[in-house]
């Protein structure tokens, strides 16, 4: 099988889409002849012409409006945030306009907002953030986290032909780090739907987005202290598989929630909440969260490493855990 | 009917255009009156009513000019589209009183209403928002290559918001096929134009955008109508799009529970004087297009077709409580 990086993926994902449906079109700051600012666009210019990738003013507020009003029309718009930071300029066309759209009049909104976000890349406060719980915690959007290449493509797909508004994070720092086989060919990964990255017995480290990796290396190193630790990748914050993390808590009663995101208000509160509500009788522990503290993202290199979430943190968590 | 064979051949088009506005003006003034001054005091409709009077000619004389695919996005004092296009007087009554016959099915109420079905996609209440949604609407019917356009109405506080500006430059830089139509009707809530804007007319910020833009008197039907078919024409040939400023007034308060008492009243008198409704009858018996007794028939026949629309709205089932979680995803 060829092999593709994680941007790479996203790329062929979306480059796949724009060859099967002629209404696909991207639209976002840059992406053009420049090929985006991260490149995953490069190409799509030449190939596909200023109709179909339109390099818009500095405007994150016009792209999402637009490409709403596109979609309205029979379109099936990919809107591209240079970062995911700039979406605070587009919050208003996304939360009211776009997200309330199917419910509040019946009309299907099918835009993909894709957006680099996170950190470990020394972008500072406003290039390395992770916006996703302003959009998780509204009703009517879908919110996407792949980590690797393979659900990069697949679920791009699956965003491009879903006919509700998906925002579509893409770990910036995975961009050029992940490499992996994927399959020649057509294929899509499902929204709304976990996957077991790593089986265990004795706790289930419940995480998504880049952090991921993180949690397999922990779980490689614990593996040797003969603490069995599964890995459960969310893929979609929103709508959430509460079953997928149910079912691996019940197997492991044990549970350790991360991400790179904040603290407060973060997913680990819902999903200890949901963890709570429905396997409670089978848990052995109480459930642990890592995440990044309750600070804007810093720039220089101590502070960035001291804010994200390490393999050390997870590790002394996770020992911790497993001998409660 | 006697007068129509009275009028000359060459203003017949004008005087037939002159009773559809004057029936689609009129039937706006009569729903809204209801529902400003009987339905919300009866408290039967709850929340915000923000009514159009005194302003009915800009969503009148602009929606008469459209084609059935060209895709509307109109204000909440822009009712007459709304008819012009199909929507019901009982669907409409529906809406603003939580029903289920309402366009939104009790979802979201008053002037938030749209139907693909009927091309008109609703406001939201940071109504600039709509600004860039237009935009990308019309870029999409260019894209189709489309001879449809977009029209998208806005009022003068609209202009001061970021995404008012963003969608009007995106759309200028994008040449998209859209009619933007400014209702100026001089107060945004309580804020009066001078602190709204240091500029004298909206029409004065097309320039900046490379936006033709020109001034209308709103409160004359057949003036904004003309305005509009130019327009239009100038859009629908790929020139990109056009910006028509309408001066007009708002004759009433912000919404129903404002009284308005920052407008000076002398402002409301000299206004009442220019009502787009009794201005286009005084036209019409001035050219002879019309008998007097035609315009009451007119009115009498409104009166039946609102009484009736108001039935059917009453009679309209309210929204299950069991469907609250439905729709707010396609599988959901």
């Amino acid at each position: 099988m060829p092999t593709a990086t994680y941007l790479e993926a996203i790329r062929q994902g979306l480059w796949e889409e724009m060859e099967r449906d002629p209404n696909v079109f991207v639209i976002g700051e840059d992406v053009g002849v420049y090929g985006g600012a991260f490149k995953v666009t490069e190409g799509f210019y030449e190939r596909f012409g200023e109709k179909r990738v339109v390099d818009t003013p500095i405007s994150e507020a016009a792209i999402v409006g637009a490409a709403i009003g596109a979609s309205y029309m029979g379109l099936r718009p990919v809107a591209e945030m240079q970062f995911a930071d700039f979406i605070t300029c587009a919050f208003e066309e996304l939360v009211n306009f776009a997200a309330k759209s199917r419910y509040r009049w019946g009309a299907p909104v099918p835009i993909v907002v894709r957006a680099p976000s996170g950190g470990g890349v020394h972008g500072g406060p406003f290039h390395s953030q992770n916006p996703e719980m302003w959009f998780v915690h509204t009703p009517g959007l879908k919110v996407v986290t792949p980590s690797s290449a393979y659900d990069a493509k697949g679920l791009i797909k699956s965003a491009i032909r879903d006919n509700d508004p998906v925002l579509f994070l893409e770990h910036k720092a995975l961009y050029r780090r992940i490499k992996e086989e994927i399959p020649e060919g057509e294929y899509t990964v499902p929204i709304g739907k976990a996957r077991v990255a790593r089986e265990g017995r004795d706790l289930s480290i419940v995480t998504y987005g880049a952090m991921v990796w993180t949690a397999l290396e922990a779980a490689e190193q614990l593996a040797a202290e003969g603490i069995s630790a599964e890995v459960l990748d969310l893929r979609t914050l929103a709508p959430l598989d509460r079953e997928a993390v149910s079912a691996s808590v019940k197997k492991t009663s044990r549970a350790l929630l991360l991400h790179e995101d904040t603290r407060t208000g973060g997913l680990a509160g819902e999903l200890a909440a949901s963890i709570s509500e429905t396997v409670f009788e089978y848990l052995d522990a109480p459930i642990v969260r890592v995440t990044a503290p309750d600070t804007p993202v810093p720039y220089s290199t101590p502070l960035e490493e001291a804010f994200l979430p390490s393999m050390q943190k997870v590790l002394d968590k996770a020992r911790w855990l497993a001998k409660y | 009917m006697s007068a129509t064979q009275a009028i000359p051949t060459g203003q017949r088009e004008e005087a037939a255009l002159a009773h559809k506005c004057l029936y689609y003006m009129s039937l706006m003034r009569e729903m809204e009156d209801r529902i400003e001054r009987k339905l919300y005091r009866q408290g039967k409709v709850l929340g915000g009513v923000y009514v159009g009077r005194g302003q009915e000619a800009i969503s009148t004389g602009v929606a008469l000019v459209a084609q059935p695919d060209d895709v509307l996005f109109p204000s909440h004092r822009d009712m007459a589209a709304f008819l012009i296009r199909g929507f019901s007087p009982g669907r409409i009554f529906a809406q603003y009183m939580g029903r289920m016959d309402g366009a939104t099915r009790g979802r979201d109420g008053n002037m938030h209403m749209g139907d693909l079905n009927h091309k008109i996609v609703p406001i939201v209440s940071a109504l600039a928002a709509t600004v860039p949604v237009a935009a990308g609407a019309a870029m999409a019917l260019k894209y189709k290559g489309s001879r449809n356009v977009a029209i998208c109405w806005f009022g003068e506080g609209s202009t001061s918001l970021g995404h008012w500006h963003e969608g009007i430059n995106l759309a200028s830089v994008q040449k998209a096929p859209v009619l933007w139509i400014c209702n100026n009707n001089q107060y945004a809530y309580s804020t009066p134009l001078r602190q709204q804007m240091a500029c004298a007319n909206v029409a004065d910020k097309g320039p900046g955008y490379g936006l033709p833009a020109e001034i209308v008197d709103g409160n004359d039907v057949l003036a904004v109508h003309e305005a509009a078919r130019r327009a239009l024409e100038f859009v629908r040939s790929a020139n990109g799009p056009y910006l028509i400023e309408c001066k007009t007034f708002r004759m009433t308060g912000h919404s129903a529970h404002d009284n308005a008492h920052y407008v000076p009243p002398e402002l409301f008198e000299e206004w009442s004087k220019r009502d787009p409704i009794k201005r286009l009858e005084a036209r019409m018996a001035a050219e002879g297009w019309a008998e007097p007794e035609e315009i009451e028939s007119l009115h009498a026949a409104i009166l039946k077709e609102v009484d009736e629309a108001l039935a059917f709205a009453e009679a309209s089932p309210l929204p299950d409580p069991a469907t609250l979680t439905d729709g707010v995803y396609e599988s959901q």
